[in-house]
């Protein structure tokens, strides 16, 4: 069985060193791949000097661009199962586990959730009404029940690396793919997984602006779900 | 003949010509050129023939003609403008496209090369070694 580490990385310097060494330590029989999204300080260069596989994209893709030169990437090298891990530290190595399980059972998509388990995740009054919106209108959508659809803690099985291979979402991309994968048919699974509060970094997210970013993704959703020939 | 059709004839011609030089000039690609001209030309085309413009104009209720010209620039630039959006998504799908291949090539390259520096480091030392005594070494296999 191989399994493709998918690292999307901008601008994790600070970051990306850990989270290569609990990779390497918690689950260390997959190959990490840092997808380096044109960052401008040396997330490459950590990356390289720790030993792992680095893609250096030219230019700034966003974070869809550099997941699919991931899964592009897993495609060509023939790996069985690809997993998706933010490189800045929010997710937990050793969950990796739990996700892959239902890949065995019969999943082509998992998704780890903050919000399944009873191990709570503390996060803004904004954000948790955003997310209970988000995951009602997304499990009418999808018909199914999902709870954390922003969730960039994923893993992928040989179909949907075939799929996304050829068509994955830009702007949204972790809600919009829920969507491409239902309408594919696509076997989605929701497991329950830890994760740690970010660290370092930019999550100063207002009131304002948490409204503006959910009408920004309401809109790629719907957009998304007029886009059926876009990936047919 | 009224100013307003004086006015529109050059407008309309100016673009006409201006159209056909930058074609001339290879500066548009066929499929972009010929929105631009097919507008110019039904513009010209209406702007000279006053009969014609006015007919129609009449006929879809413009009770002064020549805003019908407006109307008809307008659609162009509609068509026009959209598109362009859509060649630019297209470029921007295919460029995003270039920029991920590129750069998984660029790391499968790196991963050989690197390949090939191991062992020809390894190689080396050995090479140096047993160079003057014989050309087929046992050891190097």
């Amino acid at each position: 069985m191989k399994i493709l580490i998918i690292i999307p990385a901008y601008n994790e310097a600070e970051n990306i060193g850990n989270v290569i060494d609990d990779l390497k330590r918690d689950f260390p029989r997959a190959d990490p791949v840092i997808i380096n999204d044109g960052s401008t300080d040396n997330t490459s260069h950590i990356g390289r000097s720790s030993g792992v596989g680095v893609i250096d994209l030219p230019y700034n893709l966003g974070i869809g661009g550099a997941v699919q030169t991931g899964i592009m990437y897993a495609f060509e090298k023939n790996y069985d199962i690809a997993i998706q891990f933010d490189g800045d530290g929010q997710h937990v190595a050793h969950e990796i586990e739990k996700i892959l399980g239902p890949l065995t059972e019969g999943a082509d998509l998992v998704i780890g959730s903050r919000f399944l388990g009873v191990d709570g995740y503390t996060m803004p009054v904004t954000r948790k009404i955003g997310r209970n919106i988000f995951s009602f209108v997304m499990s009418l959508i999808c018909r199914q029940k999902l709870t954390d659809t922003t969730s960039g803690f994923r893993a992928y099985g040989r179909k949907a690396i075939e799929l996304f291979n050829n068509y994955y979402p830009e702007d949204y991309p972790e809600v919009e793919a829920l969507i491409v994968a239902h309408k594919k048919r696509l076997n989605i699974k929701e497991v329950p997984v830890r994760m740690r509060p970010r660290s370092k970094g930019r999550s100063s997210i207002t009131f304002v602006r948490a409204v503006y970013y959910m009408i920004k993704v309401f809109l790629a959703v719907f957009i998304g779900l007029l886009k059926t020939k876009a990936y047919n | 003949m009224q100013i307003v059709q004086v006015l529109s004839i050059l407008i309309s011609f100016t673009i006409f010509a201006f159209v056909i030089e930058v074609i001339r000039r290879g500066a548009f690609k066929e499929k972009y050129a010929l929105l631009w001209l097919f507008a110019s030309i039904v513009l010209l085309t209406l702007s000279i023939w006053r009969s014609l413009l006015d007919s129609i104009a009449l006929f879809f209720g413009f009770y002064y003609p020549p805003s019908f010209l407006f109307l008809i620039g307008f659609g162009f630039l509609l068509l026009i403008t959209l598109h362009f959006s859509i060649v630019v998504s297209n470029l921007s799908e295919k460029n995003k496209k270039l920029a991920q291949e590129l750069s998984i090539l660029k790391e499968e390259v790196e991963r050989i090369i690197d390949k090939e520096t191991i062992s020809g480091e390894q190689q080396g030392p050995i090479l140096n070694d047993d160079s003057h005594t014989s050309s087929d070494n046992p050891v190097i296999s």
